[in-house]
């Protein structure tokens, strides 16, 4: 367990996003655990970060929350996307896939000779 | 725009704070329990999945907290708590936070108050579009005495303004305007409207957009228009037609001529001269009178008309004085009087124009008070100061009440800034109330001022809203008060050893010499500020004083003036000489009149010189017009010759009577009788001699305040050059004045009912002149009496603090043997040196604050020695008294419960 990484606050806010665009409404729990089972358990997720992050983007206007039953009949409550949040995760998507592209130009550019 | 959704969404987060955490606590409750089902479900036992579950997701209440965090406003949550806990604490001593309040309220009230009537005298804009743009046009030093003056050294003639309209450049628009009292309507319904003469280019380079019909434009302003139309007020609209649309292009009769009403000056635009309004307004052209001596749109002589403009833009002032002092002499030389000494002359010549900031209009108030009330200002605000030393005093006393509350607290791990913190929001909530009421208050009291500085005839109008500028400065004062009362036990709270309060708090004892010293550099800096307001209003009362008792040369009581206005009658200058005559005698036969006379000029009314030459000695004489029977109905005494008679006619040599100053400064003593005076020429006063006969006692003649009287000549009304049309009867009666008033009006009346009559008593007319003097003595005098009082309360609780204090060790010198004298000694021993120091420290201040005010004061110097040895005897009388109640209550300490406390 000791070599799971914490996730980074910026990244988060996409893999909520993200999740919350593949999997529909989902609770807290689900969103961790799901981030958990995407990166192959190699990230954690806890309380700490992950409910002051839904807090932001609930604040943002990109997620709504209501109660609801969970499938094994726990009160709990459900995060969905809105329709702003739908466009932010195409958005930051593709800010991010920029980003990761290029940094990868840089790690496979070949050694240049002095 | 996201950070300010997100701010809202945060703003609403303060609000339903505990549902809210309530919800967060079930969400994560039902996360862990999710967590732990899931942990059962992969095998572990009960114990194992909550253990793994709470490991895995850390700590549930620093989750909390992060969440608050981020939900609200965390500084604001604070502030919130502190001002609910303020709130709490100020509640549980209702006493102690009424008067605070109270006090507070009436000393920024009356802070706010002078500040308002500063503001609207001073500091507001012209409600025109760009104020800041506007400039006056005015005389460099002003018109310096030459020709007619209508009031203001600072006028111009109608032909100046002329030759500034058609030839100035660096100005955008110029106009021309000046306020005169018009007659409205006829007979019966007659009645005098304040109006305005404008010049066409007016409204529309102020750029007032009429509220309905039309104003004046320059097509209406040309000459001979005749009356093409007038303009009201909003207000005279609402209040004389009810604000009814039907007035537009109905008729109203101004000085008996029907002029059309053309349109409404919005309600904004109440004029540009503060402290008064206007009724009506009129195109310059109108007032073309037939007679070109008369007409004061061709008269070169006559100072009457304020010139202002708008600057083009990116045209600084500087450069518009400029080209208007290039332009003055050609200005000059192309409207240079007739009639006058080349001597007088060389004075109109060496005229420049010049351009001064005009975006707050004309301010004749403002000019006359500002000084007072900036003055006025600083005694209220060390009024205020006083009383915020008071509370400071009382909250100290509280906070060594509290000082375990506070020990406990940094025990528990409170922070000295957050402690603090909490002292300066219950400040904060004081002042804030304070600031509340005071403004409730300020505007009772400057309403209540207004009134103070209005006399009978010159009404002050001010408009007298709130706006951001008053606002400002209630916050600016409230912030200042809270800080200054509220720092010295926040500052205190941050140095307690929170130990040492603990073991001490229990024994009734505190702190240690040091607050005690604290408390007594407040009492000393509230007497020496006492003292010096107490020094202020004795030199003002006293300034006062000296006023009313001034001897102005002639006795004012049960004098009436009328003032009859001929115009109607167009008489010849004859005719209006035995009309004048006529009405004299007419008025001499009513039996409750004792004496009566006619005069060009009564006392204290404007001002008329001429230059004259006394045998090669030259130089400005005052001069007036009077019938025989004007020094007896002033009893001027006659110190040498005789008086005028009726034997003095137009026909006989000219004759003068002159004072004893005007015999000291031409004649050096000399035998006066017989000498001759020689007038220089003026416009229709010719060069002319006259022959002295007798010489009077000195009088006062601009105001009682002039220093030396001035050189003045008296020559007979029958020998009046000029003609006229106006003639002031001054009537001596010792019967009641509104009598007399009755019957002179009946006598006028029957010899022609077009005489328009006018009253005046002497003796009101002259003390509405001390007004300014008169709202000083009052108001210096009312906020001593109160700087005294509050200081006077302030050194009672602190001498009662200290002696509670100090119980134990008055125990014990009873119980070794100490007299009640003894007592009272070391108690009252302790006020005389806070005394001594605070007296010191104030004869200082008071004679650096005198210095600026002594061009307020009369007859007395700033630094009068007998004012300040007074006020320092009265403050320490009064400190005295007010220690020497807790003194007494001290003696009665019984020593066994005082040691037992130990």
């Amino acid at each position: 367990m000791g070599d799971k990484n914490d996730v980074w606050q910026g990244t988060l806010a996409l893999m909520v996003l993200k999740t919350l665009e593949v999997l529909g409404p989902l609770h807290g729990y689900g969103i961790a655990r799901r981030i958990e089972q995407t990166s192959g358990d190699l990230l954690s997720v806890n309380y700490g970060t992950l409910y002051p992050a839904l807090l932001k983007l609930e604040q943002e206007g990109y997620i709504a929350s209501e109660w609801g039953v969970s499938e094994n009949n726990r009160k709990a409550k459900f995060y969905k996307l809105t329709r702003a949040g739908r466009q932010q995760v195409v958005r930051e998507a593709r800010e991010w896939e920029q980003t990761t592209a290029i940094l990868a130009k840089f790690l496979a550019a070949p050694e240049e000779s002095a | 725009m996201n950070w300010l959704l997100v701010s809202a969404q945060r703003l609403r987060g303060l609000l339903g704070k505990g549902a809210r955490d309530r919800e967060l606590s079930e969400e994560l409750e039902s996360h862990l329990q999710m967590h732990i089902d899931d942990n059962l479900r992969a095998g572990m036992s009960p114990e194992e999945a909550r253990r793994n579950a709470l490991i895995k997701l850390g700590g549930i209440e620093q989750t909390k907290e992060s969440v608050r965090d981020r939900r609200g406003i965390p500084w604001l949550e604070t502030l919130l708590q502190d001002l609910r806990f303020g709130i709490r604490m100020l509640r549980k001593s209702p006493g102690f936070t009424i008067a605070a309040i109270l006090t507070l309220g009436l000393g920024i009230g009356a802070n706010t108050a002078i500040f308002h009537l500063i503001n609207a005298v001073r500091l507001r804009s012209l409600a025109v579009s760009k104020p800041q743009e506007l400039v006056l046009v005015q005389l460099k030093g002003g018109n310096r005495g030459f020709g007619v003056n209508a009031g203001n050294e600072t006028f111009l003639t109608y032909p100046l303004w002329e030759q500034i309209r058609d030839h100035q450049k660096s100005l955008s628009g110029v106009f021309a305007w000046d306020s005169w009292d018009f007659t409205v309507g006829h007979g019966a319904q007659a009645k005098s409207v304040t109006g305005l003469w404008v010049s066409g280019e007016m409204f529309s380079t102020l750029g007032i957009v009429p509220a309905r019909g039309r104003l004046l434009s320059p097509e209406d302003d040309r000459p001979g228009c005749g009356a093409p139309g007038v303009v009201l007020s909003y207000a005279f609209w609402q209040n004389e037609f009810g604000g009814r649309d039907s007035a537009i292009g109905s008729k109203l009769l101004v000085d008996d001529h029907p002029v059309e009403i053309i349109g409404i000056t919005p309600q904004s635009f109440t004029g540009l001269e503060v402290g008064k309004t206007f009724d009506i307004a009129l195109p310059f052209c109108a007032d073309a009178d037939p007679n070109p001596a008369e007409n004061n749109l061709i008269r070169r002589d006559y100072f009457w008309v304020i010139v202002m403009g708008r600057l083009k833009p990116g045209v600084t002032l500087a450069r518009t004085s400029a080209e208007l002092d290039s332009l003055s002499p050609g200005f000059i030389d192309a409207t240079v009087p007739t009639g006058y000494s080349n001597e007088a002359l060389k004075t109109y010549k060496n005229y420049r124009l010049t351009a001064y900031s005009g975006g707050n209009g004309i301010s004749r108030v403002g000019e006359t008070y500002a000084t007072s009330l900036w003055l006025l200002l600083g005694i209220t605000g060390l009024v205020l100061l006083i009383a915020c030393v008071n509370i400071a005093n009382l909250m100290l006393a509280r906070a060594s009440v509290r000082e375990r509350e506070m020990a406990v607290r940094l025990a528990l791990g409170a922070s000295y800034w957050r402690l603090a913190r909490q002292l300066l929001a219950e400040s904060l909530l004081l002042a804030g109330g304070g600031a509340i009421l005071g403004v409730a208050f300020a505007g009772f009291f400057s309403r209540s001022l207004v009134q103070l500085l209005s006399t009978e005839n010159d009404r002050f109008q001010l408009d007298l809203s709130l706006d951001w500028r008053v606002l400002a400065f209630v916050a600016v004062v409230a912030v200042l008060t809270s800080v200054i009362f509220g720092l010295a036990p926040a500052v205190r709270s941050s140095r307690m050893e929170p130990g040492d309060a603990l073991k001490s708090a229990g024994r009734g004892k505190t702190g240690g010499r040091e607050s005690h010293s604290f408390q007594r550099l407040l009492v000393v800096s509230q007497i020496a500020v006492s003292l010096v307001l107490l020094v202020g209003a004795l030199l003002f009362v006293h300034s006062f004083w000296n006023l009313m008792k001034v001897d102005p040369g002639f006795r004012q009581e049960g004098i009436l003036i009328a003032s009859l206005d001929l115009g109607k009658l167009h008489l010849s200058p004859e005719r209006f000489e035995s009309t004048r005559r006529e009405l004299l005698a007419k008025i001499r036969s009513i039996p409750l009149v004792e004496s009566a006379a006619t005069s060009t000029h009564f006392p204290f009314a404007g001002s008329w010189t001429s230059a004259i030459t006394v045998e090669s000695n030259e130089g400005p004489s005052k001069f007036s017009w009077v019938s025989p029977g004007y020094l007896q109905t002033l009893q001027i005494p006659l110190i040498e010759g005789r008086d005028f008679n009726d034997r003095d006619t137009s026909a006989s040599p000219r004759v003068a009577i002159v004072s004893q100053s005007f015999v000291r400064k031409y004649l050096a003593g000399r035998e006066p009788i017989g000498k001759v005076i020689h007038t220089s020429p003026e416009p229709r006063y010719p060069a002319a001699s006259y022959e002295i006969v007798g010489v009077v006692k000195d009088t006062k003649y601009a105001d009682l305040k002039e220093e030396s009287p001035p050189a003045e000549s008296y020559a007979p009304a029958s020998q009046f050059p000029a003609g006229g049309s106006w003639a002031a009867v001054l009537i001596r009666s010792s019967s009641p004045l509104a009598a007399v008033t009755a019957a002179t009006r009946e006598k006028a009346t029957a010899v022609s009912p077009d005489i328009s009559m006018d009253f005046e008593v002497l003796k009101s007319y002259i003390s509405d002149g001390l007004v300014r003097e008169r709202m000083l003595a009052l108001l210096s005098g009312s906020f001593g009496l109160l700087a005294v009082l509050l200081a006077m309360i302030g050194l009672y609780g602190v001498i009662s603090y200290i002696a509670t204090l100090r119980r134990a060790e008055i125990g014990i010198r009873i119980a070794l043997g100490a007299s009640r004298q003894n007592i009272v000694a070391v108690v009252l021993k302790q006020t005389m040196v806070l005394l001594a120091l605070g007296i010191a420290v104030g004869t200082v201040l008071a004679l650096v604050a005198a210095r600026g005010a002594g061009s307020l004061l009369f007859g007395i110097q700033p630094a009068d020695p007998f004012t300040i040895v007074g006020a320092s005897v009265l403050l320490a009388g009064v400190a005295l008294a007010a220690s020497f109640i807790p003194a007494r209550r001290a003696t009665r300490v019984d020593p066994m419960i005082a040691l037992r406390y130990e």
